[in-house]
């Protein structure tokens, strides 16, 4: 096998581990002040091109990893965390506008007919808005074969064979190349950044986009009306006797 | 200490403080352990010994990476696919052998 280009998609998102809260107005949830990180699937996309990499180095192939994020400036730190995974240069496409997932499949094209590349990575979905969509909008616009929820990966000569997980079971597909990839939780486990690697990847090369630049329409098409959190949970009750409980549950609970 | 091995003692250093950023107990407990760890060691003479310290040390850095990970799976694991595991479970329950053993009693 030849040479591969892989563009790897990654969101800066809210952390796993922080507790979401919803804004004062109740129309978005609180970043200001917030832990982010790369959103876990992207992680897992960025490792899977890192493992292709690897396994092409050594069969004398050769793999190129960009790795991109739409957003704002800060995005460029979740660049920085995939270059010191492993990708060799990032593309920022720099906005400070909210992006939905349209607004960011169409970004994405408009880097890969630029960068061309053979293969596109992205996860499943981002763990902030749970949209799950930009992979399989990004396949539509550029007319590409897509392998959603990939579980298990394997390539071959222009090709590649996908094992993907569907509700109750695993589907192997079968798809030539230039496909889009979406990663699902079991596919790899994503290496953690070593510090040296961090400091290397501050010198790897950063480009700059805009969106004017590549010419795309980013305007939101759908509208946020309200966001909410979930009810809280009741404390539950001591109750004195089986007849408090019976009563309870017949009178309170209406269970009886 | 030779020059190479003070180096290597250093970047374990500075690699578990930056492991220690995230530690669940916060970073300060992290780096209190992490740096009396360091100090009873301090007058640690012999090469052996010495790069036995360093290799605890490395497995200490690969046991945090872990442990990252797994918290990290099981939360996208809880989120997104919790009926999935219910299901599997109950299906491995019906499935073992004493559960079909006893049902046939």
């Amino acid at each position: 096998m030849s040479n591969l280009r892989i563009l790897v998609a990654c969101k800066r998102v809210v952390d796993y581990a922080v507790k979401i809260r919803v804004n004062a107005a109740g129309t978005a949830v609180e970043t200001a002040n917030v832990k982010h990180s790369m959103n876990p699937f992207d992680e897992i996309g960025t490792e899977q091109a890192i493992l292709i990499k690897e396994a092409l180095a050594k069969s004398k192939g050769t793999a190129e990893i960009i790795a991109v994020s739409c957003g704002p400036n800060k995005s460029q730190e979740t660049l920085r965390t995939a270059l010191a995974m492993g990708a060799d240069r990032a593309i920022h496409v720099e906005t400070d506008e909210e992006l939905q997932p349209l607004a960011v499949a169409k970004l994405l094209r408009a880097v890969v007919d630029k960068e061309k590349p053979d293969m596109v990575i992205l996860g499943k979905q981002a763990i902030d808005d749970d949209s799950n969509q930009t992979g399989q909008m990004l396949a539509g616009l550029l007319n590409w074969p897509q392998a959603t929820f990939a579980s298990k990966v394997e390539l071959a000569e222009k090709a590649m064979t996908v094992t993907r997980e569907v509700d109750g079971g695993v589907e192997t597909v079968k798809t030539a190349l230039p496909a889009i990839l979406t990663t699902d939780l079991r596919l790899n486990v994503p290496r953690y950044a070593s510090l040296p690697n961090i400091m290397k990847a501050k010198k790897k090369p950063l480009a700059k986009l805009t969106v004017a630049e590549l010419g795309v329409d980013i305007k939101p098409r759908i509208e946020t009306l309200k966001v909410a959190e979930p009810p809280k949970r009741q404390g539950g009750k001591i109750v004195e006797s089986v007849d408090d409980l019976v009563d309870k549950l017949k009178n309170e609970a209406k269970v009886l | 200490m030779s020059a190479p091995t003070r180096q290597r003692v250093i970047a374990l250093y500075k690699q578990l403080t930056y492991l220690g950023r995230e530690y669940p107990a916060g970073a300060d407990y992290f780096h209190q352990k992490l740096k009396s760890a360091f100090l009873k060691n301090k007058d640690l003479t012999h090469p052996d010994e010495i790069q036995k310290r360093i290799d605890l040390g490395d497995y200490v850095c690969k046991e945090i990476e872990a442990m990252y990970h797994i918290n990290k799976y099981r939360a996208m694991k809880k989120r997104y696919y919790e009926d999935a595991t219910e299901e599997s479970i109950q299906s491995k329950l019906e499935n073992t052998d004493w559960a079909n053993g006893s049902s046939k009693k």
